[in-house]
């Protein structure tokens, strides 16, 4: 057995935990083992891979030993530096960064690989001219949808004119990078090719960038899906040009991932996957926008809390606005003071809620809320009817009845929450401004609903003072 | 200024216009309050509990000599001529039907605000006391039915053998109507209830009913909310749907009131249809009554021994509570004619809901008012909902054909492209696309099952594990060539940050999830109302 057969046959047991991991992850039950199981797969990886490269090492061994320990634990102490302050509201910006980091990367490698052996067959320079194009890509893009979620840059989509046509442009001059490069390759012209190639990567770069900031803030779910997607991709195609068989079921499966969560995440909002990544969302004129104005009615916390002292069943539908007002934790409590009543108060949670799949889970579960109480949206809106109060806090076009009322309204068809069912209806806003799709929401001039102006987490407090 | 509260001279009347809690609420207004001895003793009221929350005690003159006078019913005769010049009155007038009251307010130069004519929009809703009162004779209806029913209202299950429940059958979903069939369902009956309005179905089931279908008969809210009287045709529809749902009824409600005028719902054949031991409560007595042989105020039996009520102060039976809806009523209406809580009241004409229920002003009637446009009468539809413009089935179907279509040759085309591109690499490529295509469809089966709660720590951890391009970036870093190295090494850098950082945050977050403890009905998701 030579050290090669070795690491190939950690590499597939690895694999194989890989899979379990992600498959753990199914249920909250076995997620934990889900992590664990990922954890030791990647701590196999790394053994067998530093043992690989350390025989195969061309310059005496310890230096390279030295250099990888330089590298795992500057890794190391950045990562866990960085995710030990990072909060539970920051999450999408946080895994933004670290799709950009995988781009970056996918680049790096590339370039090696093309450094470590420039004159490869055909299909090796494909593997590498592609590895560079997807990780650029990836790298600019996850840094655009990095800072438009941390609010460093305007989260409007960026609308240059003939932004297509830009974007044709860049895919169309990457498709002649890459006949320059095998040509250039093939002939032995590395120089040459080595050109091509650093072009074909600021091509990228720029497609990346341009194609992300196309894209609204309110599209930022699908994006960030889009991007976890794309960075998979990017491992699997390193995996091609080196050969590594652990890289490429890795980042199939990483990249399978993202496009299923961009399915998801399109299908809930009821846009076709192309029409997202076109970009600019919310810049439609919005038909419905001026039209159906009406006369909204305002409450205050005190009342809310009267409606609550009475209800018997209540259901939250929490939004992004919950999370920037960070309104988790006296959501939480408040929630623990009405089921200590006997009330039964649940959470309606729709897929596009926040800036990322399953954000106001993770925030409800960080501010303690049992996650049996917190549904989706197929499995509680058959229950709104029977609801005395609904609170929708921070949630605007997701509980919006022009969606399956108004045909002609910019969000017609998407699936929403249905919370006009219930008898009360209570909506914590800061003003009457309109949502990330800029439609109007009927909901709030409706007979049943009450709005409670403010900073939810101020407002939600009151409440709880007043219980 | 001052407000007036006085006692109730209506005899049997047990309510009052403000309650001690709702005096404190005027006085922060900036009101001095004058509550006449007495007022609320019949609600169970003390003086005491009114000196308490600042009010003042006076006698009956002095109280309907105040600026402001806010009393339950209109006055008399000899509290009229007690009024002063230029006060203002707030009270439930009937302006419909009683003209002769507001020529005398008018010429006794008084402001008569009357609280049961508040337009039916939105903004209004709070000091509608129609609204409020009608829920709470709803309630009352179901009590008094009860009362007088000889059976119980849930059906029983005893070792003496078993007992169905009673059918109650309630007219009119109105506010009341409403109120009425959630007490009669809460107390275990089987409720049937009708409309003239289709859209209210919806409503009635919400509460636990069954609504009744009646062809042909339909009816359109009106541009100010109120129901609208019905033509002949419907007429006849709804008369037949009546006698059929009355005489398999232990107990009907009524509550068709329009404009202050009752229709006649249950005629006299109707209730002899019944059987012996029904009862009929009729919420409409005040307008004289829906059922024939309604008595306003009266308790009424048939010659068959049915039992209709006709009490027209159902509200007036709970008057702690009644008093403090209506006390609230009062207190939202002065609180929109104080905009500057100084105490000062201002009848600003301009808007449309003191318009409304503005009857006299400076010795001039201004009744009827223009009317009103409900924002949310036209919203909530006609009563054939007209179909959407959407696609038709047949359309969605053939649009479905032709994508799936259209999926299919460009999955073809795919699967060929790849094909070739396969066929045309050397053998060990090959089997790198085999595990590629093997682990995408993995992939796909295994992230398809993951719940949607957990997607955010998904991606944390699929982005660690996509961090194994570090095992990449490893190898190339012992190449002998500075430039290579150092791009590895950079790239092994970000790579490791990812996978530290990428399993850390994600097993901070699964973490975070824990069950609810299942203690209590209450804990459990889905218990039934």
């Amino acid at each position: 057995m030579t050290v090669l057969s070795a690491v190939q046959a950690t590499y597939v047991i690895a694999g194989v935990l890989f899979i379990g991991s992600l498959a753990g992850l199914s249920r909250q039950e076995s997620a934990r083992r889900g992590n664990v199981l990922g954890i030791i797969g990647m701590t196999l990886a790394l053994v067998a891979t530093v043992a690989l490269a350390l025989v195969q090492s061309e310059r005496p061994w310890q230096v390279t030993a030295a250099l990888i320990l330089v590298v795992l634990v500057v890794g190391a102490t950045i990562g866990t530096w960085r995710v030990r302050r990072v909060e539970m509201t920051q999450m999408p910006e946080l895994i933004a960064l670290l799709h950009s980091f995988v781009g970056l990367a996918a680049v790096l490698v590339g370039f090696g690989s093309f450094l470590t052996e420039p004159d490869s067959d055909t299909v090796h320079l494909v593997e590498v001219f592609l590895g560079i194009l997807i990780g650029a890509v990836t790298f600019t893009g996850s840094i655009v949808a990095n800072l438009k979620l941390a609010a460093k840059m305007r989260s409007a989509p960026l609308n240059l004119p003939g932004r297509n046509a830009i974007n044709l442009g860049l895919v169309l001059a990457s498709a002649g990078l890459f006949a320059w490069f095998l040509t250039a390759s093939n002939a032995g012209a590395d120089g040459a090719a080595l050109v091509a190639l650093v072009l074909v990567a600021l091509v990228a770069l720029a497609l990346g960038w341009h194609l992300i900031a196309s894209i609204g803030g309110g599209d930022m779910p699908v994006v960030v899906s889009m991007l976890n997607s794309y960075s998979g991709w990017a491992a699997a195609s390193a995996g091609f040009m080196l050969g590594n068989d652990l890289l490429i079921i890795t980042g199939a499966l990483v990249g399978s991932s993202g496009a299923i969560l961009s399915y998801i995440m399109c299908r809930a909002m009821n846009r076709s996957f192309v029409s997202v990544i076109l970009g600019g969302f919310g810049t439609e004129p919005g038909t419905a926008a001026t039209g159906e104005a009406g006369e909204h009615r305002e409450t205050f916390a005190a009342d809310v809390a009267e409606q609550l002292k009475v209800a018997s069943s209540v259901i939250i539908v929490p939004g992004y606005g919950m999370a920037v007002a960070k309104a988790q934790y006296p959501v939480a409590d408040l929630t623990e003071k009405l089921r200590a009543r006997g009330v039964n108060v649940r959470f309606g949670v729709h897929p596009v809620a926040g800036r990322l799949p399953g954000h106001m889970n993770v925030l409800l579960a960080e501010a303690k809320v049992p996650y049996d109480v917190v549904l989706g949206m197929d499995e509680i809106n058959g229950d709104f009817g029977a609801t005395d109060v609904v609170l929708v806090i921070g949630a605007n076009d997701t509980v919006n009845p022009a969606a399956q009322e108004d045909p002609g309204s910019p969000i017609a068809g998407m699936p929403v929450l249905e919370v006009w069912q219930a008898r009360d209806v209570v909506v914590f806003k800061r003003s009457m401004a309109t949502g990330y799709a800029g439609v109007q929401n009927p909901l709030f001039f409706r007979e049943n609903t009450a709005m409670v102006f403010g900073d939810a987490k101020e407002q939600v407090e009151k409440i709880i003072q007043a219980l | 200024m001052l407000i007036g509260i006085p006692r109730e001279s209506r005899a049997g009347e047990r309510l009052v216009a403000a309650t001690p809690a709702t005096v404190r609420k005027l006085v922060a207004l900036g009101y001095d309050v004058v509550v006449e001895t007495g007022a609320g003793e019949r609600a169970s009221l003390p003086n005491k509990a009114y000196v308490e929350a600042g009010a003042r005690i006076g006698e009956r003159a002095d109280v309907w000599s105040c600026d402001v006078v806010t009393s339950v019913n209109a006055p008399t005769g000899a509290e009229l001529d007690l009024l002063s010049p230029g006060s203002t009155l707030v009270s439930q007038l009937a302006p419909a039907t009683r003209p002769e009251l507001m020529d005398a307010l008018a010429e006794r130069r008084v402001t008569a605000l009357a609280l049961d004519a508040v337009p039916r929009i939105s903004r209004a809703q709070a000091l509608d006391v129609l609204s409020a009162q009608s829920n709470v004779a709803g309630y009352r209806a179901v009590v008094e039915a009860a009362e007088e029913f000889g059976g119980m209202f849930t059906g029983q299950v005893t070792a003496a053998g078993t007992t169905p429940p009673a059918t109650v059958f309630v007219i009119g979903a109105g506010v009341a109507g409403l109120a009425a069939i959630g007490t009669a369902s809460s107390l275990g009956a089987k409720v049937r209830a009708f409309d003239v309005r289709p859209e209210v179905a919806e409503q009635i089931e919400s509460l636990g009913a069954t609504y009744v279908q009646a062809e042909g008969a339909s009816q359109e809210v009106s541009a100010d909310g109120y129901a609208r009287a019905l033509t002949d045709d419907q007429e006849a529809a709804t008369q037949r749907t009546y006698a059929v749902e009355s005489s398999g009824a232990d107990v009907v409600i009524t509550t068709a009131l329009v404009r202050g005028t009752a229709p006649t719902t249950i005629t006299a054949e109707m209730v002899a249809a019944m059987r012996p031991g029904s009862v009929i409560v009729d919420l409409a007595a005040t307008g004289g009554g829906n059922c024939e042989l309604t008595v306003p105020g009266e308790r009424v039996v048939s010659d068959n021994d049915v039992v209709v009520l006709g009490y027209t102060d159902l509200p007036g039976r709970m008057p702690q509570h009644t008093s403090q809806l209506l006390g609230t009523n009062v207190v939202n209406l002065l609180t929109l004619l104080t905009p500057a809580k100084d105490g000062n009241l201002t009848v600003d004409l301009e808007d449309v809901v003191v318009r409304g229920m503005t009857l006299t002003r400076d010795g001039e009637v201004l009744w009827p008012p223009p009317p009103v446009q409900v924002s949310a009468a036209p919203a909530a539809g006609p009563a054939p909902e007209p179909p959407l413009s959407g696609p038709t089935p047949a359309e969605q179907a053939a649009a479905h054909r032709s994508r799936s279509r259209r999926n299919g040759v460009l999955a073809a085309v795919a699967a060929v492209l790849a094909g070739l591109a396969v066929a045309a690499s050397p053998p060990d490529a090959v089997g790198h696309f085999t595990v590629f295509a093997l682990a995408v469809v993995v992939g796909f089966y295994v992230i398809s099952a993951v719940t949607h709660a957990l997607h955010t720590p998904l991606m944390a951890q699929t982005n660690a594990i996509s961090g194994i391009i570090l095992v990449g970036a490893l190898l190339q870093i012992g190449v002998d060539d500075w430039v290579v190295t150092t791009l590895a090494v950079a790239a092994a850098t970000v790579a490791s940050i990812n996978v530290f950082g990428g399993f850390l945050v994600a097993n901070r977050m699964i973490r975070m999830f824990r069950k609810g403890t299942p203690s209590g009905a209450a804990m459990t998701p889905g218990v039934a109302r």
